[in-house]
Order: structure tokens, then sequence, then C-alpha cells
């Protein structure tokens, strides 16, 4: 069977093997959650920071229980379900949004064996195992689905709550993560070509000795990739999901409670786990150089724990620093910069490796692979130009969208806001 | 494989029940809800019959492409929340009948036909090889896949595109 | 296991899209009822494909799930249009065409 592949699960199947898995999976979960109550802790201290602010100090010291303190008075305040909502997806969603996040995790190996060339196997009560939850052969998919998932809890919350705005921050979150994922499928991609491999163990085993694919790849689908994810998890400057200025509250607008906690949670836990990915996929995962002796497997998680931290720091950086995008700069950013880019890129990529394997004229091909780029970059120019000069009002789907929502929500509610004359007055000032 | 025969027969039932309720829901998101948990159980299947990247592949397209899709034309073309009345036909015995005779004929002809033809202990079939058929033997399909997809991509924007005079019209 | 669960499986599947097909006014409600279908097709495939120890049963399952996505993509986009122009997309008034 499939779960056949796994070096634990390999041969006979006996109490200490499920113990051992039980054993994964309860830390994996521990870790998770705790990594998240830091997290929120994290984010809010280093804002402060830069904001020359003290932030929470008072519950435990440097007011590192914070969370727990928020998530307790959370956790006992009233649990509202609005008249208008749909009781069964507005109870379901938060589900929705914490459950892929969880799964992702169990797929990003944290630790391991690679000193003097292990492949990061730990024997733990004589059976060999990774330090990662699963190893399925197509672990590399099962992130790519998983983070694909997380569209549902918010784009079913914004439908179930029965009210205006959190239904204008499901649509947008929606074109938003769909246009954002072919973009980071194809920097994901360039990884693949690099690896060859779906697993997770073997990409970052491909990547011993310092070849990681932050290099490998060239950079690009690096920056890509972290773009794309920022704008996936709906992360500051692509929080237009939450933009409070025009959404009130966004798509958790109705919520309270533990469902907000929920939601709450796991945006962060996305934080986390997407650290988690970029470091597993680009950074070489738990390698690392080991200065003393310890137990091989503790200087993997230590390598892997600092590089996620630089990962949660860079976004937390994004949060302070940068403002929130405007819809169609955030939708033009996607569309012709980072999806035209990330394919010409991989397709660079492949040439390269072909070149290599088949040992054709290097010079050649760098040149034609930098005629290409030009090509490519002169005909999209090319394209937004004529564009340009056709305006089309109904071009940017948002305007489309949003339009059409706004109709439909004011006959959902029977609102006497006046929509209509709302509409007009947007059109009017967009002329 | 007890195991498996559980695992299927847990599958198929959360498979039928959802499905039935795409059917008769009367509430549009419901539906595609149910849908999308009949998919999964679908991409259950598949894994139990050892199609790994088959499996992935239908959650990776189907559920987090495809019911997006639908979850996003569904809204833009006004999902009321509530029970809606007119979402089927009131005449549903004709349907059903078509329907009943279907299940009978292709259950008693499965029968018929294949009896308890065992399936192969190991059906493993790994992601390479799946890649190696597409890009050997198949490799003409796949690529009037390709060119289909881009008739579709570029077709559903020229449907789906408001023209600038149209615009002017409504106004 | 035998094929024959796979089988019965994928004709119950079947027989419910297309009472659904056969059953529902929303346009967007037979698509979905399309897509029971096509999935009960790909049981089928895959399954076929296992007993005769063959990859074409797989590969063939791709190329209907590539199909689906793209009909999907099509079939909203129409529905999209009919809205616009209609106010509602039941497909029984949609016959301004009709003689």
């Amino acid at each position: 069977m499939i779960f056949a592949v796994d070096l634990l699960l390999r041969d006979s199947i006996g109490l200490v093997e499920v113990g051992i898995v039980l054993l994964k999976v309860g830390v994996a979960f521990v870790l998770l959650l705790l990594g998240v109550m830091l997290m929120i802790w994290f984010e809010r201290k280093f804002i402060s920071d830069m904001q020359n602010r003290i932030g929470p100090n008072l519950a435990g010291p440097f007011g590192i229980f914070q969370t727990l303190a928020d998530g307790i008075k959370l956790f006992f305040k009233e649990d509202q379900v609005p008249a208008k909502a749909d009781p069964l997806v507005f109870r379901l969603a938060p589900y929705l949004a914490l459950v892929p996040a969880f799964l992702i995790f169990t797929v990003v190996p944290i630790g391991g064996d690679f000193s003097g060339g292990g492949d990061g196997t730990v024997t733990w009560w004589g059976r060999q195992t990774f330090l990662q939850v699963a190893d399925p052969p197509i672990g590399f998919l099962i992130i790519l689905a998983m983070s694909s998932m997380a569209v549902y809890g918010v784009l079913l919350a914004g439908w179930a709550s029965g009210s205006k705005y959190p239904l204008f921050s499901a649509i947008r979150v929606s074109a938003q993560m769909v246009s954002y994922e072919v973009a980071l499928g194809l920097s994901f991609a360039s990884v693949l070509l690099m690896s060859k491999s779906f697993s997770t163990h073997d990409i970052v085993l491909s990547q011993g000795g310092y070849e990681w694919n932050l290099w490998m790849t060239g950079l690009v689908p690096f920056f890509i990739f972290l773009l794309a994810v920022t704008a996936e998890m709906n992360r500051p400057p692509f929080d237009l999901v939450e933009a409070e200025q025009e959404l009130v509250g966004g798509f958790h607008t109705e919520y309270s409670s533990l469902r907000f906690a929920l939601f709450y949670l796991a945006e962060f836990m996305n934080v986390i786990t997407m650290s988690g990915v970029i470091v597993t996929l680009f950074l070489g995962g738990p390698e690392g150089p080991e200065p003393f002796p310890l137990p091989g497997w503790l200087w993997g998680i230590f390598w892997f724990c600092l590089k996620m931290v630089v990962f949660l720091a860079v976004f937390v950086w994004f949060r302070a620093t940068l403002p929130r995008f405007r819809y169609d700069q955030l939708m033009n950013l996607g569309w012709k910069l980072l999806i035209p880019l990330s394919l010409v890129w991989f397709l660079a990529l492949a040439t390269l490796q072909v070149s290599d394997n088949r040992d054709w004229n290097d010079f050649i091909v760098l040149a034609s692979i930098f005629g290409g780029f030009v090509l490519v970059g002169l005909l999209l120019k090319r394209a937004l130009k004529t564009a340009a000069h056709n305006p089309d009002p109904d071009l940017s789907a948002p305007a489309t969208a949003e339009n059409n929502v706004e109709e439909n929500a004011g006959r959902n509610t029977e609102n006497n806001f006046d929509i209509e004359n709302l509409k007009e007055k947007d059109l009017g000032g967009k002329n | 494989m007890v195991a498996q025969n559980i695992a299927f027969g847990v599958m198929v039932g959360i498979m039928g029940l959802s499905a039935i309720r795409v059917v008769t829901t009367r509430n549009v998101v419901h539906a595609a809800l149910y849908l999308m948990v009949v998919l999964a159980t679908v991409a259950g299947l598949f894994l139990l019959l050892g199609a790994e990247f088959l499996g992935i592949t239908q959650v990776l397209i189907y559920i987090g492409a495809v019911i997006v899709l639908f979850l996003f034309g569904i809204m833009l073309t006004g999902a009321r929340i509530g029970k809606e009345k007119l979402l089927s036909h009131r005449n549903k015995v004709p349907a059903l009948m078509i329907a009943t005779v279907i299940t009978a004929v292709s259950i008693y002809a499965a029968i018929d036909y294949f009896g308890a033809d065992k399936l192969p202990e190991e059906t493993r079939t790994s992601t390479k090889e799946v890649a190696n058929s597409l890009f050997s033997q198949y490799i003409i399909p796949f690529e009037v896949a390709s060119v289909l997809l881009l008739a579709a991509l570029i077709g559903a924007i020229v449907i789906a595109r408001r023209e600038p005079h149209e615009e002017n019209l409504t106004k | 296991m035998t094929v024959t669960q796979f089988v019965i499986a994928s004709a119950v599947l079947f027989s419910i899209g297309v009472y659904g097909v056969l059953v529902r006014r929303s346009a967007v409600m037979v698509l979905m009822s399309v897509e029971l279908i096509l999935n009960s097709v790909n049981i089928n495939l895959v399954a076929f494909g296992a007993l005769h120890d063959n990859i074409a049963g797989e590969v063939f399952a791709l190329f209907v799930i590539t199909v689906a996505a793209a009909e999907v993509g099509v079939g909203l986009a129409l529905v999209l249009l009919i809205f616009r122009n209609r106010k509602n997309i039941n497909i029984h008034e949609v016959d301004l065409m009709k003689g």
C-alpha cells in the first residue's frame, strides 16, 4: 500500500511503531500550538519595537503569556451566530481554515541526523525513522493541495455570515488566492526541477552540501515564492481580505468568541507552516554546521528553528514596514509580473538542465535564454501597452466581481442602504 | 485486505450520501460543499486503488480549483442563504425512474461480467510510471489537452468579459 | 477487493449524477451533476487500470480531470453571461432561440 514507503512502516507494524507515530503526531500538534502562541507574542512585541511602543508586557515575563490570556478571554465570551447567517457553514468555516495548516506541517521535516553525510534518519527504540510526521512520496503535492484548500475557510466564512462586507472580502480573497496560486505552483516547480523528487525528505537530501535551492534555482523562484506565499496567507502587504478602511473587519466581521480565535490561530499557524515550507524547499531544511558535538538530530532541529525564525521575522517586518496594496496593484503584480517571470524562469532552468545533460554549447544556450527573456519582456510590454490603449472599464476583474456581488448582497439582506446610488457615485469617481 | 474493504465501505457510504445531497439539497452552496465531500472520497478510492498521483491531483484540481470556481460563480450569480424553491423540477418521478434503471442495469452487468474478479494485491503505481507513459506513449493527447486548456482559457475570458460598448448601453 | 465493488460504486454515482442533470433547473447545479458523472467514469478507468495492471487507466483519468476543469471554466463563464443578461440562471428560461 501507499504507506509502506515510509521507513518506519516498511516491515511489520507492532506496538512500538504505532507508539512512535502517535508520539510524532502529538509532538507536531503541541509544537504547532505552542509555536502559534509564541508567534503572536513575537509579532506584537517585534512590531512594538519597530514602532517605538512597549507592547504586551503584563502577562508573564516580557508579556509572553499575553496570547494565553487573550485565548482564555475569547474562550469565555458569548458564542454568537447571526440571525441571517447559514448556521451549518458558519460553524464549519473556522475548521476548514485551520485543518490545512496542520496538514501541511505533517510533511515538513523539522530535523534529522544529517551529520557526516547522513540521510536524516534517527533511531528511536531500535526503529529508524524521519523527524517528520509522514514522508509520503507525494508530500510536495500535499503542500500545494493544502495551501489551495486554505481559501475555503475565508470564502465560506464570508458567504455564510449573511452580511455584505464579509461577502466582498470573500470574493476578493478567493480571486487573490487563486491568482497567486499559479505563481506559487510555478516557483514550486523550479524546486522540483532541481530536486527531482516529490518527497519533502528527498528535497532536503538533494540540497546536501549547501547546494541549497535558494541559489541553485537562482534566487528568483525564492523571491516569487516568498511574495506568493505572503499573498496566499493574506498577510500584509497583501491583507486586502481584512482592509479595515474598506471592509469593516473583512471575512470575520460577524465572528466572535472561540470561532474568531480559530481564525486567528489559523492565520498564525499558516505563517509558521509556510516558513517551515520555505526553509524545507529553499534553505536545505535542517542542514547546518556543527561547531561542537551534540547528538546529530539536535543540531538539525536547532538549525531548522533558527532558519524558520528568520522567516517569521521577515513576515513581521513586511507587516511593520509596507503599506497595503491596492486591489488592482495586487492583481497587476500577480498576473503581469510574477506569473510571466516564474514561467520564463522555469523554462530557462529546464533548458539549462537539458543542456547540462546533453552537453550543449554553454554560450549558445545562455545567449538563447537571454534572448528569450528579452523577447518575452518585449511581448509583454507590447501587450500591456495595447491593453492600456483600449481602456476597458471592466477589464479589472475586481470591479465586475464587486459590482455583481453588491447587487446580490443588496437582494440578499434586503438592506435599505442605497446601493445603486453608491455604485453610480463610485463609477463617476472612476471616470 | 479486510482493512481495505472497511475503508472502501466507509468511503462509498459517505460518497453515496453526499452525492444524493448534491442533487437534492435546496441550497446551492451546500450542494457545492457536498460535491467537495464526494470528490474527496473519490480521491480516497483512487488511493485505495494505489493511484496516489491521481488521488492528490484530484484534491489539487477538483477541491482546490474547480469547487472554488463553482463557489465563485455561485456567489456572483446570487446565492441566497436558506432554502431556494426553484432549484429542481416538480416532476422528479421520471428522472428517478431513469436513474434507477441505469443503476439496476449497470449493477447487473457488472456482477454478471466481472463476478468476483479479485484486484491484484499490490496495485501501487508510482508517479514516475505515470509521467513516463504520459510523456512517451500519450504525448499527443497530452499536447492536445494543453491546447484545449488554452482554448478554454481564452474562451472563458471572451465569454465572460463585458464589452465596452455594452457597458454604455446599460447606462 | 474485487473490481465489481468499484464498478458498482461508480454506477451508483453515475445514476445520481444523471438524476441531477435531469432534475435540476439551475445551470450551476447541472454542471455540478456533470462533475459527478465524470468522477464515476474516473473510478471505472482507474479500477480497470488496476485490474489489468495497465497505466492507461490512470493517464486517461488525468485527461478527464483536465477536460472537466476546462469545461467548468467555460461553463461558468456562460452561466455568468446568462445571469448578466437575464438576471437568473434557470436553464428552462434560456429558450429565446426556440422557433
